[in-house]
């Protein structure tokens, strides 16, 4: 359990903001921080890890008090047995993979779980190259490995797959879900993509300008209109084309090309890149053993 | 029959002078990168004097300090036994200061120029500063390493200003390379000046290309154009 009660004044574009969040979450949830550029999600990430300062508020996790400004706490993150990937992936160019990996055991730890990462990570073939040798999601696989590695409690991703293409996300976040439910972990993960964070998460919480405006399951947060069906899923818009008098929708969802009829009145607001629930209400799905 | 001591002289100089150096430069490159103290700028300036002042200036006031007839140098004499002017210990004391700045920039800038994600994942595994400047940000700067080693131990060869103020011109003790041309000129003796010019001429050229070779990744093979 986390507890979190933070202030913060930043210096953002549009002039100064002052962050405040006020959070609890629970131990094995996997929670996304959405919103804007510039919102306070990566510095209230960093507080958490201790890598910034907070001007005032307390951290508590599982009722150890990690930071308390009225009493003059504050645990550095040497102490705070978090694992952060950061966006920049953070690997040690000097360290070849395996080396990134046993530089971040923990002393006296069994040493065999290096290698069982890398089995996990898929990254047999490539634990003497050097970091800078690797493609963007093998750098993503290592920094994920080399997070784990540490048994941590909790994992803090900050836009980890923001720089992958499509197939390679995909792939990694399944990763993601298999080693947050594999090693229990807490996971509070940075993302726009809102396909990834439904896939993802339990919760989500949306910042605006240094404040939490909304907290919910994904389904909640990002439909807004309540349906009755069941049978959504969220894509993108890849292409809007005339027929007669209807219109035909190209919708990307996962890395399936749906394509949905629609009516012009529906495709007004709509545009190349636009984020859309494709639903259907009333609705008798067919299904076939295979 | 040329007399090789001044310029093993100098070699021994610039080789000590560089070591000590090293360690100097470290915890105050790495005190600069990371302070947020308003006396930063201050002590950014001191280690950066040595580029413009004239030496004579330097070794002027080292003279003033170390004499035996001043408190300092008096201080120094009757309660460490040793004089710093006009002897070789004075001479590693001076160059030190003098080329300070030739080590102390390059790691300066070596270190700021690593992403900070790199010290603060070492930090959230756990490592203490002393680990992680020691094993990620030390061995990820070592183009600025050598570059500071290289350049500090090629300035004090080049020394003279500071070592005829503070140092003379003792034989075996203080009289470097530079001063030994300078002695050979007074003597209307060029044939030596000349050959003693010409090896620092080319031991200079030679590390200073191996500076730029270095840096410049002619030797790794992934040169970039």
């Amino acid at each position: 359990m986390i507890l979190l009660n933070l202030q913060k004044r930043l210096q953002s574009a549009a002039g100064e903001m002052l962050l405040e969040v006020n959070c609890e979450i629970e131990a094995g949830q996997f929670v996304t921080l959405y919103g804007v550029s510039g919102v306070g999600k990566t510095s209230t990430l960093r507080m958490l890890a201790g890598l910034m300062q907070a001007d005032s508020g307390s951290i508590q996790v599982d009722g150890k008090t990690w930071l308390d400004s009225s009493k003059k706490i504050n645990i550095p993150p040497q102490e705070r047995g978090i694992a952060y990937v950061f966006q920049d992936y953070a690997l040690f160019p000097n360290m070849s993979v395996r080396q990134n990996l046993a530089f971040a055991l923990p002393k006296n730890q069994d040493k065999r779980i290096i290698s069982e990462l890398i089995d996990l990570m898929e990254l047999g073939a490539l634990q003497n190259r050097k970091p800078a040798t690797l493609s963007g999601g093998q750098q993503q696989r290592v920094a994920l490995a080399r997070a784990l590695v540490q048994s941590p409690r909790i994992l803090l991703l900050d836009e980890p797959l923001a720089a992958l293409d499509r197939k390679i996300r995909l792939k990694l976040q399944d990763y993601l879900l298999q080693v947050h439910r594999q090693f229990q972990l807490t996971t509070i993960l940075i993302s726009h993509d809102i396909g990834e964070i439904s896939k993802l998460s339990d919760r989500v919480l949306v910042l605006e300008a240094g404040k939490i405006i909304k907290d919910g399951i994904p389904a909640e947060i990002f439909i807004n209109k309540p349906l009755s069906g069941k049978f959504q899923f969220i894509g993108e818009v890849l292409h809007i084309e005339v027929q007669e008098v209807i219109f035909i929708v190209t919708v990307l969802i996962q890395n399936t090309l749906v394509k949905v009829v629609a009516q012009a009145d529906e495709v007004e607001n709509l545009a190349i890149g636009d984020k859309v629930v494709v639903a259907s209400k009333a609705f008798n799905p067919i299904l076939y053993k295979v | 029959m040329l007399d090789w001591q001044p310029l093993i002289l100098t070699f021994q100089l610039a080789f000590i002078t560089t070591l000590i150096l090293l360690f100097v430069a470290i915890p105050l490159a790495y005190w600069l990168v990371h302070t947020h103290s308003r006396m930063k700028p201050i002590i950014e300036t001191l280690v950066s004097m040595p580029l413009v002042l004239p030496p004579t200036v330097l070794g002027f006031y080292f003279l003033l300090a170390f004499s035996p007839n001043n408190a300092f140098g008096a201080w120094l004499d009757d309660w460490l036994g040793v004089r710093l002017v006009f002897s070789f210990t004075g001479l590693v004391l001076a160059s030190v200061l003098y080329s300070l700045p030739f080590m102390v920039h390059p790691i300066q800038a070596g270190l700021a120029a690593l992403p900070k994600s790199l010290s603060e994942a070492a930090y959230l595994m756990g490592k203490s500063k002393l680990t992680t400047l020691r094993a990620v940000q030390l061995p990820n700067i070592r183009p600025a390493l050598i570059t500071g080693m290289v350049l500090s131990f090629a300035h004090t060869v080049g020394e003279f200003g500071v070592v005829l103020m503070i140092g003379g011109n003792i034989p075996g003790k203080t009289k470097v390379a530079s001063i030994a041309i300078y002695d050979e000129v007074e003597a209307l003796n060029y044939g030596a000046a000349n050959v003693y010019s010409l090896i620092l001429f080319a031991l200079s050229f030679c590390i200073l290309l191996l500076v730029y070779m270095v840096n410049g990744n002619y030797f790794s093979g992934n040169r970039q154009l």
